[in-house]
């Protein structure tokens, strides 16, 4: 540099960078409840993924820009699949990983000219909910240990508020889809018309599967899921019920709407 | 000021490993974590210490998939080292492994397989076909070809489900990495030459699973009654080969009381005719 600027203010920079970026991209939310952990973003791009496995029961999250954040998860899913070689599957937990990531954001943020714009989220699901973990790791590589709900990306303080007013412990799968969808609203169709599966991205974190317990809801699955998630909307009070997939699913929409290019800029 | 500490610098491979296979990273990463890679001059002599030996493995294609058994004993020299060790592996929904030879190693070539298998599939997204799976294991096999030189011989047997063919599919190997597709059935290790003579007589086309499963253990029972170093099963301890099916709906391991279900009949069928069942002399003339 040929000429001083202050370390506050150069990180300052940096934070300001990295933060802009984030709040530019979608929103995505985590949300806990019986079934396992809900993860639940607007993205209609099929290829690129918001979500992803990192190991039996860990799930990767992210918000920002995606060449960064897929790297990121590669690295974890390495540091993932070493440990629990050299250790046992057991020994690896979203608490390690999510340290491990923290080091790494941490340094980037420190050492490298430009900081990663991206948010990341590791969860694990536990045997129940009072056992499930969600971290949050910062570009600067702050963790937090978030409980039942966080929002990623995006403007978060409505998304956020919704899911404060509307949570509760113990809520079925359709239900904690319902309130997922009402704080993404205003994001995932301009406010319009009804969620289709087609512009969102969801994954489970199965409590109920053993070993593996990553899901993606895609297809009639997830129809089925928002079929429950409508019918557990507050207009009919407590009907949280399963019912079988509706014949009013959206199954037969064409894959139409805002076709996502493959922009770095995540989902 | 003192030299950059390594807590500072990034780590490298997990970061820029530009590989989705796990075996590679490893070489990058943890090379010590590799199974035994032995290749230092003035190893040991061939034939090696006392090492446990596993021993037959059969695997036979059926209508509704592949069917594969693998006996419970290890031998080291002329002890029997385990009475229930297992060989026969899951290594992903669609697939399996068995393997004969050096136990340690073979057990540790398992091990970075599955885990090779599913790094893939979480890093690519989709899992590999079949015939990537048999290719990826030719390359473990492959390096091991130095141990296997100095007597530590581990040989696999894979077997798996083709979703895009809809069928079974059976993969042999020799110490090279040479892969080799077998169409109805095959065996390995000790035993697999009776075990082999016994499926010559016993097996057909497009069998039901559980009918190849009768198959499969008729053979682990023939290999068992001619080589010392293939256990049958053991009726007093209740200990039954391993068996383990895949077809379209994946990979299934049989229960202990399913195993010694089956066990049992060959062991009440053997008690009428000890050599087993008998083939037609001549086949009908259609």
């Amino acid at each position: 540099m040929p000429f001083y600027v202050s370390p506050e203010q150069a990180m300052k920079d940096k934070a300001d960078f990295a933060r802009k970026a984030i709040t530019r991209a979608r929103s995505g939310v985590v949300i806990d409840c019986d079934a396992g952990i809900l993860l639940v973003s607007p993205n209609s791009s099929r290829a690129l993924h918001k979500f992803s496995e990192l190991y039996d029961r860990i799930a990767f999250a992210a918000a920002g820009r995606y060449n960064e954040f897929e790297r990121l998860r590669q690295a974890g899913v390495r540091y993932a699949d070493l440990t629990g070689y050299q250790y046992d599957r057991q020994d690896v937990t979203a608490r390690g990983l999510a340290n491990w990531y923290a080091q790494l954001l941490g340094t980037i943020f420190t050492e490298s000219v430009k900081p990663l714009e991206v948010e990341i989220v590791v969860a694990e699901v536990g045997a129940s909910a009072e056992l499930d973990q969600i971290y949050r790791i910062t570009f600067d590589g702050t963790v937090s240990d978030e409980h039942h709900f966080l929002v990623m990306g995006g403007q978060t303080e409505q998304a956020a508020a919704v899911l404060k007013e509307r949570y509760s412990e113990g809520m079925t799968l359709g239900g904690a889809m319902e309130v997922a969808i009402a704080a993404l609203a205003d994001q995932a169709n301009g406010g319009g018309a009804e969620i289709t599966g087609a512009q969102l991205e969801v994954a489970l974190l199965d409590r109920s599967r053993s070993h593996r317990t990553f899901r993606r809801l895609t297809g009639a699955r997830l129809d089925a899921v928002l079929a429950e998630a409508r019918s557990a909307a507050p207009e009919s009070p407590a009907r949280e019920s399963d019912t079988p997939e509706s014949g009013t699913t959206e199954s037969d929409t064409p894959e139409s709407g805002t076709t996502e290019s493959g922009t770095t800029d995540a989902g | 000021m003192a030299p950059e500490s390594d807590g500072r610098r990034l780590p490298a491979p997990f970061l820029t490993a530009g590989t989705s296979s796990f075996s590679d990273f490893l070489d990058m990463a943890a090379p010590t974590l590799q199974p035994a890679r032995l290749g230092v001059a003035g190893g040991m002599p061939s034939g090696g210490p006392d090492l446990p030996h596993g021993t037959t493995i059969v695997a036979a294609i059926c209508a509704d998939g592949v069917v594969m058994a693998g006996d419970r004993r290890a031998t080291a020299g002329n002890m029997i080292s385990q009475r229930d060790i297992e060989k026969v592996f899951r290594t992903d929904e669609f697939s399996c492994i068995g393997i004969a030879g050096v136990a340690g190693i073979g057990i540790d070539l398992v091990r970075l397989y599955q885990v090779e298998l599913e790094h893939y599939e979480k890093l690519e997204g989709r899992t590999l076909s079949l015939e990537g799976k048999a290719n990826r294991l030719a390359g473990l096999v492959r390096a091991n070809l130095m141990g296997a030189m100095q007597g530590l011989v581990v040989v696999p047997l894979f077997a798996g489900y083709d979703e895009d063919r809809e069928h079974g599919r059976i993969f042999a190997y020799d110490v090279a990495g040479g892969r080799y597709e077998e169409h109805k059935f095959h065996s390995i290790g000790s035993g697999s030459v009776f075990a082999r003579g016994s499926l010559k007589k016993l097996y057909r086309d497009d069998m039901s699973v559980a009918d190849t499963v009768m198959a499969c253990m008729q053979a682990l029972y023939d290999a068992a009654d001619d080589d010392s170093a293939t256990g049958g099963p053991d009726v007093t301890r209740r200990i039954y080969p391993v068996v383990a099916s895949i077809t379209a709906d994946g990979f299934t391991r049989l229960s202990d009381e399913e195993a010694g279900t089956y066990a049992q009949a060959v062991v009440d069928g053997r008690m009428r005719r000890p050599d087993g069942p008998t083939a037609p002399l001549r086949e009908p003339a259609t």
